[in-house]
């Protein structure tokens, strides 16, 4: 007979192995101890079972129970997620704040969904529909920004037997369906296992930009909707902003931060300011879209492993109602580092610098999990799930196993670099060594909807800015006046690109998020002051003049000009021409 | 299994600081002990492991002069607990929490696990009230706030020490009649950095107001893996229980790294870099995320760990695992150092992550983050220059750079060093700062708006 119940043999910080367990499947959870600690099943061998625990262990001791749950790391899904912050594990930490204190306590549990919370349900379906998986029977009006679709949870088929407007918490039953195994109800909350990824009728290639309001993101290292990035960088180089940049400014319909491993006050700083922030779009806080994840540093590493796939599982539930979502992970070195800790505690023969061997497929596993998808469901719905990964190398060397692993996997590179961090140059993104692949299906989107001279610009600016790290070099050995005429032009034009383009400070108001539209605008304006002063040094003006225009000052603020009065970009135009003209008469 | 005396005989082994016990009944994971020896001493410590029958104990005082014929361990049922009570004010303490300080016993108000619990990150509040060093480099440049954790990167032979005193002594925040604390852990350090500390603290007074823990360095090293736990279980108990702003002083964090190794390193544990065990960051964020503030308290814990990089290197595993849990990091610098300059901050690699919410008007001053950013910027220019001068010759740099020369010079000479006793209000730090920034032409100030220039520019006569 299957034991479901057994008992603890060791403890090593929070490895515990239990016996008695017999019939428990891999990654199943279990309960450990008297305070009925959380923890999942990750080796079995002959009749001893690891245990990784999602909490401390100290108390935790041979002959103290461990009780089966019968189920894997599961989360619950329905309305209440968004404007919710968990742990690596689901738990709401508002909630035990609320019912526990400021401190966490173990072995507390409460619903990931609060029970108390009514929700009205819209039907979409009628009686005697035939449904399948994935198919909308309803919505709920689940905040300002997100209309929670009900489906049919996946694998399940039949006919709408009964459904009708309702009110009431997330186990409401909405419909009941018949099948051919008898009726089942549905209810507003579906349980999905973690680490199993959510079925897709299939993916296709992703093909629509995500913008993001970043500068240097959009115009030169696009990502698209369904997409992967990484963002390595030692630290003070930025990576938490940039994350941050885009779980704000990003056009995705849902957010989802995890916090993994990192910093309390971080989480802190988006608790409190996501609220006041507005969606460019709507208008609306953008915490209306937001799914928060906080398993900080100190916070066991077990429950940091399974923190990620808790976010993904999240992520691919509000994909498959057919929502573009955004995936932020902080940090994913962090999530390895938990994988290597769990296991060295279970002896298992290291890999690269004492990372398991399978460290690589589970990287790839996890990115693998993003895409952009016809949805299950017979209305062939498209969703989308971005990854952006942040890593954090130590001592910020990129040859090291999790950023060469993630290298393989994504398709778009965010290189930081702690020299323009020093020198105050956010985001430290470096524009030689960064990459996207999905440049060519961006450039081609946006010649299209912005402007046709979108991609000649960006080119012609990548050149400029290439030809000047050329140029670095020599003047670091000959010196400034070495370089003809020409090329002080050129150093002038790719010093504006990267000051008054790629800089762009998060921290104010009007340079956080620029649209598209006035990303062009920008660097079309640099372009265009670089031609004029070409041709005003061939027309016989001189050089120290030339670098020196009153109206240099105006391209330097221009950065800052409001979204409404894109117009005076045209003036600015002016004002350059003009100016130049003054010189050569 | 609470009552039953459970008292053992039963050592197998003993290696390095860890003990093997068999034939145990009843012991958990973190179980506290207490090993008697022969002549009557008592010892202590922890179970880091317990696998059926046997159970796996570090010993804090070390294992030397232990035989397993006459070892017997007591098993306490509880976890690591220092009693806490507000008379430990103005008190000295060993790495065990005894007295060393030959005052009376202290009579706890209550008991605490040393190991803390995590705040729950819902549960706490922004950091985002100025403290006021009086030091400029980090006032004006690195602005530390309450509740924030931002570690000293030095190396050996520079005025860490003397730093972090300074810090100590006169760190205030703008408002009045709020109650001040520091906690102090040394870990492994001499006798001489020790009595520095004390020395300073009880010139100044400051002693009243401190709990010192001390472990020296021919202390047992394996009491540097509980040291800082008890300092901070005092720091949050004086925080959030007696609601004092709590200033901790953790120095020196790598002998804290290398005791911890030397457990590792016995318990024959794959090792990670440089042979320091894998779980090297998860450890540490156990130390530095005790930091913070809690909503609905009126206390704060602000830390700054000191550490003494190997070779200098920002790349080894202590300064670069601190750097991606702490807020920031502020860098003391070898040639600054040798060319007489106190306090040696490097600036351009120094940071302060929470410096945004915590500046500017209202908190400091309206033009401080304008005048930060265009300092840093002015700075980072001038010293490109002044490196370009080294391989061309003063000759190639145009007259702007030869400016941002001057301005970086000067920065160093007047900005940057300070007396180890003056103690510069914010206003002065910015008076400063512009004073250098009038050097260069208000067309070259970028970074400040036109409004703070016509206010603050000092005006030639």
């Amino acid at each position: 007979m299957d034991g479901m119940k057994g008992e603890v043999i060791k403890v090593s910080g929070p490895l515990v192995v239990a016996r008695g367990l017999s019939g428990a499947r891999m990654f199943e959870m279990v309960r450990v101890g008297e305070l009925g600690l959380f923890g999942e099943i990750i080796e079995i061998k002959g009749e001893e079972y690891s245990i990784q625990t999602y909490e401390e262990t100290e108390g935790i001791g041979p002959g103290q129970p461990v009780v089966r749950t019968g189920e894997p790391l599961s989360v619950e899904l329905g309305p209440g997620l968004i404007r919710s912050i968990y742990d690596g594990i689901q738990r709401p930490l508002d909630v035990l704040a609320q019912d526990f204190g400021e401190y966490i306590v173990r072995g507390t549990q409460r619903p990931a969904l609060d029970r108390s919370k009514k929700w009205d349900f819209v039907p979409l379906a009628r009686v005697g529909d035939a449904v399948k998986g994935g198919d909308i029977l309803g919505t709920v009006q689940e905040s300002a920004l997100v209309s929670h679709k009900i489906m049919v949870p996946p694998g399940k088929s039949g006919t709408v037997g009964k459904i009708g407007p309702v009110t009431g918490n997330v186990d409401t039953e909405v419909a009941v369906i018949q099948s051919p195994g008898g009726p089942f109800g549905v209810t507003m909350v579906q349980r999905w296992p973690v680490r199993d990824p959510r079925p897709t009728k299939r993916k296709v290639p992703p093909t629509e930009t995500m913008t993001t309001g970043q500068r240097i993101i959009d115009m030169f290292f696009p990502i698209t909707k369904g997409g992967t990035a990484c963002v390595p960088g030692p630290f003070g180089s930025g990576k938490t902003v940039v994350q941050h940049q885009l779980a704000k400014w990003a056009d995705a319909q849902i957010v989802v931060y995890v916090g993994c491993g990192e910093r309390g006050n971080e989480m802190t700083d988006v608790l409190m300011e996501f609220p006041h922030l507005k969606d460019p779009e709507t208008g609306e806080p953008l915490m209306e879209r937001t799914v928060l994840i906080a398993n900080t540093s100190n916070m066991p590493v077990a429950a940091r492993e399974a923190s990620v796939f808790t976010g993904i599982a999240i992520a691919e539930y509000f994909r498959d109602m057919g929502y573009s979502v955004a995936l932020m992970a902080d940090s994913t070195s962090r999530w390895a580092e938990a994988m290597r800790e769990i296991s060295g505690r279970l002896e298992e023969m290291p890999g690269e610098e004492g990372y398991p061997a399978y460290l690589g497929s589970r990287i790839a596993g996890f990115y693998e999990r993003a895409g952009s998808v016809i949805c299950i469901g017979s209305d062939d719905r498209r969703g989308a799930v971005s990854i952006i990964g942040a890593v954090s190398p130590p001592g910020g060397d990129l040859s090291e196993p999790v950023v060469q692993t993630t290298l393989r996997v994504v398709k778009v590179y965010w290189g930081l670099d702690d020299k323009l961090a020093f020198a105050r140059h956010f985001p430290a993104i470096n524009w030689l060594s960064s990459y996207s692949l999905y440049q060519d299906i961006v450039d081609a989107d946006a010649d299209e909807k912005i402007d046709r001279m979108w991609s000649v610009n960006r080119k012609r600016a990548m050149t400029i800015l290439q030809k000047e790290a050329e140029l670095d070099e020599l003047v670091r050995l000959v010196g400034i006046d070495a370089l003809s005429l020409e090329d002080r032009l050129l150093m002038q034009a790719a010093r504006m690109i990267r000051e008054d383009f790629l800089h762009q400070n998060a921290f104010d108001d009007r340079d956080t998020y620029t649209s598209l539209r006035k990303q062009f605008l920008l660097l079309n304006l640099i372009l265009r002051y670089y031609d004029e002063i070409r041709t005003g040094l061939a027309d016989g003006a001189t050089l120290e003049a030339l670098l020196k225009l009153n109206v240099l000052e105006d391209i330097t603020r221009a950065r800052l000009i409001p979204e409404e009065e894109l117009e005076r970009f045209g003036s600015i135009e002016g004002d350059i021409v003009n100016s130049i003209r003054a010189l050569i008469w | 299994m609470g009552n039953i005396i459970r008292e053992y005989r039963t050592v197998k082994e003993i290696a390095g600081p860890l003990m093997l016990v068999d034939d145990v009944e009843g012991v958990t994971y973190g179980e506290l002990a207490d090993i008697k020896l022969e002549d009557g001493s008592l010892r202590r410590g922890r179970v880091l492991e317990v696998h059926g029958r046997k159970a796996m104990v570090q010993v804090f005082e070390g294992t030397r002069g232990l035989s397993p014929q006459d070892v017997k361990v007591k098993f306490l049922a509880k976890g690591m607990e220092l009693g806490m009570s507000i008379d430990m004010l103005g008190r000295v303490f060993d790495g065990s929490g005894r007295p060393i300080d030959d005052g009376p016993a202290i009579i706890p108000e209550k008991y605490l696990n040393v190991n803390g619990n995590q705040i729950n990150p819902y549960a706490r509040d922004y950091p985002n009230e100025f403290i006021q060093t009086g030091i400029s480099t980090i006032d004006l440049l690195n602005t530390l706030v309450r509740g924030q954790k931002l570690p000293l990167f030095s190396g050996s032979g520079l005025p860490h020490s003397r730093i972090a005193a300074q810090i100590a002594r006169q760190a205030t925040v703008l408002k009045t009649g709020e109650k001040f604390a520091v906690v102090f852990a040394a870990m492994g350090i001499t006798f001489e950095e020790a009595e520095f500390f004390i020395a300073d603290f009880r010139k100044t007074g400051a002693i009243e107001r401190s709990v010192l823990f001390i472990n020296l360095a021919d202390d047992p090293p394996i009491e540097r893996l509980t040291l800082p736990r008890m300092a901070l279980t005092t720091a949050e108990f004086l925080a959030f229980e007696k609601d004092m702003h709590v200033l901790v002083i953790l120095t020196d964090i790598t002998n804290y790294c290398e005791a911890l190794r030397e457990i590792s390193a016995a318990r024959k544990e794959v090792p990670g870099r440089r042979g320091y065990p894998g779980y090297l960051y998860t450890d540490l964020s156990t130390i530095y995320e005790r930091a913070g503030r809690i909503k609905g308290k009126n206390g704060s814990i602000t830390q700054i760990p000191v550490l003494t990089m190997p070779e200098d290197d920002k790349t080894h595993p202590i300064p670069d695992l601190t750097g991606y849990i702490t807020e920031g990091q502020i860098i003391i610098l070898r040639p600054l150092h040798t060319q007489g300059i106190y306090p040696p901050v490097d600036v351009l690699p120094s940071l302060s992550r929470l410096k945004d919410k915590g500046i500017g008007a209202g908190k400091t001053r309206e033009d401080h983050s304008d005048v930060m950013n265009q300092l840093y910027a002015a700075y980072a220019q001038g010293k490109n220059a002044r490196e370009l001068a080294v391989v061309l010759g003063e000759s190639a740099l145009t007259e702007e750079d030869v400016l941002f020369v001057k301005f970086s010079d000067a920065f160093e000479d007047r900005f940057v060093r300070q007396g180890e006793y003056e103690n510069r209000t914010i206003e002065e730090s910015l008076r400063i700062g512009w004073e250098l920034l009038g050097m260069l032409p208000p067309n070259l100030l970028k970074r400040v708006r036109d409004e703070f220039i016509e206010r603050y520019y000092p005006k030639t006569s």
